[in-house]
């Protein structure tokens, strides 16, 4: 059960934000610029580093729906996903991708994990200030979810066919406010 | 030297922010909803929270500039401010802020490393729900904030008399998009004519 009084059976992160709107609203604004606004790096690429993330914060609520959301976005190449999931350095991604990730692991730990070396890496497989930039700031947001969503102890559903359906809904429609 | 070609006339989030606008206007959107509220917890209390986050998170922009802004809160209780900063335990704070801020610094290891008993022992202190909402997130946003600063080596002001300058300027307007337009105000040493 939650720690705090929040709409009942309502999972996630969208009790919270039913909970407290004000900050709701900002936070779903957040995650629509940054995962489905302009940015060189699409929106299956930009769930998977979400999910990375989230996988290494053991959030599973946020693990299970983003890793949902980019199965539904990767289509046809789907097993990806779990591929990086489990070893992204195994994964058939593309090298800038796996430089990125590595990014993204190290801001998991702390900001300043992240090296020149590793920034240099990135540009050698073609990465560019944007994708730094918004790999980056994906990192650093779902280290923030993720601590939001556990630290609260919010309801994680555990029914894997709910995550499925979950992440068909994230990948078309995006993150929209949730009306009550 | 910050990791991506940002504006060099601004420091820290703020040159990130300039850099991406689209992102940078969710992210003041938060920060104010969440720092200058003042239902519950006061606007020194929220700055605080995040002042200790961002000192645990070893993040050197963020903890002077927050601490500066709860300064400014506290009509000039700098003292107040460090002794929460680096060990809020002994502070002159009350109990329920203690125990909140015992949760903040949980949640900056990570959201799990809250128990059931350290919300206990908030709610004992009269924390309500949205206390303890506030502070997670608040704590939360900052395990973000610092990391977006210092995950792309952006540059933090090194005048430290510009820090009470600019937390005025904050204090006074919130975080709204002079947030990422604005450059940190040069500290001026005025010279005395005898």
């Amino acid at each position: 059960m939650a720690y705090i009084q929040v709409p009942e059976g309502v999972p996630g992160i969208r009790s919270l934000v039913q909970f407290r709107p004000e900050t709701g609203k900002p936070l779903y604004d957040l995650a629509q610029a940054l995962l489905r606004g302009p940015s060189p790096l699409s929106p299956a690429e930009r769930e998977l580093i979400a999910a990375f993330v989230s996988s290494r914060n053991e959030c599973g609520f946020c693990r299970n729906s983003h890793a949902a959301a980019a199965r539904s976005l990767y289509g046809d190449e789907k097993q990806v996903v779990d591929e990086a999931l489990q070893s992204y350095q195994q994964a058939n991604l593309s090298g800038k991708m796996k430089a990125l990730l590595n990014i993204a692991g190290k801001v998991q730990v702390t900001g300043k994990s992240v090296t020149p070396a590793d920034i240099d890496a990135a540009r050698t497989a073609g990465a560019d200030d944007r994708d730094i930039h918004d790999t980056v700031l994906i990192a650093a947001t779902f280290s923030m979810f993720n601590r939001y969503v556990d630290g609260l102890a919010s309801f994680t559903p555990t029914n894997e066919a709910e995550y499925e359906a979950m992440g068909k809904r994230m990948g078309e429609n995006g993150y929209q406010f949730p009306k009550k | 030297m910050p990791y991506i070609n940002v504006d060099k006339d601004l420091p820290g989030i703020r040159s990130l922010m300039a850099f991406r606008p689209e992102t940078a206007k969710p992210l003041s959107d938060l920060a104010e909803a969440l720092l200058r509220d003042s239902t519950g917890l006061s606007r020194a209390e929220r700055e605080l929270i995040a002042t200790h986050v961002s000192y645990l998170n070893d993040c050197f922009y963020c903890h002077n500039s927050h601490g500066e802004l709860a300064v400014c809160y506290l009509d000039g209780n700098r003292e107040l401010v460090d002794a929460v900063r680096k060990d809020y335990r002994h502070a002159d704070i009350s109990e329920k802020l203690k125990s909140l801020l015992q949760i903040a610094a949980k949640v900056q290891q990570g959201g799990k490393a809250v128990l059931p008993e350290d919300i206990a022992n908030a709610k004992q202190n009269q924390a309500t729900d949205r206390d303890i909402h506030d502070t997670v997130l608040i704590a939360a946003a900052f395990c973000m904030f610092n990391r977006y600063v210092d995950g792309l080596a952006s540059v933090a002001p090194a005048d430290m008399a510009s820090y009470p300058l600019r937390a005025k300027q904050v204090a006074e307007n919130g975080y709204g998009p002079h947030i990422y337009s604005t450059t940190q105000p040069q500290s001026v040493v005025e010279e005395v004519h005898a």
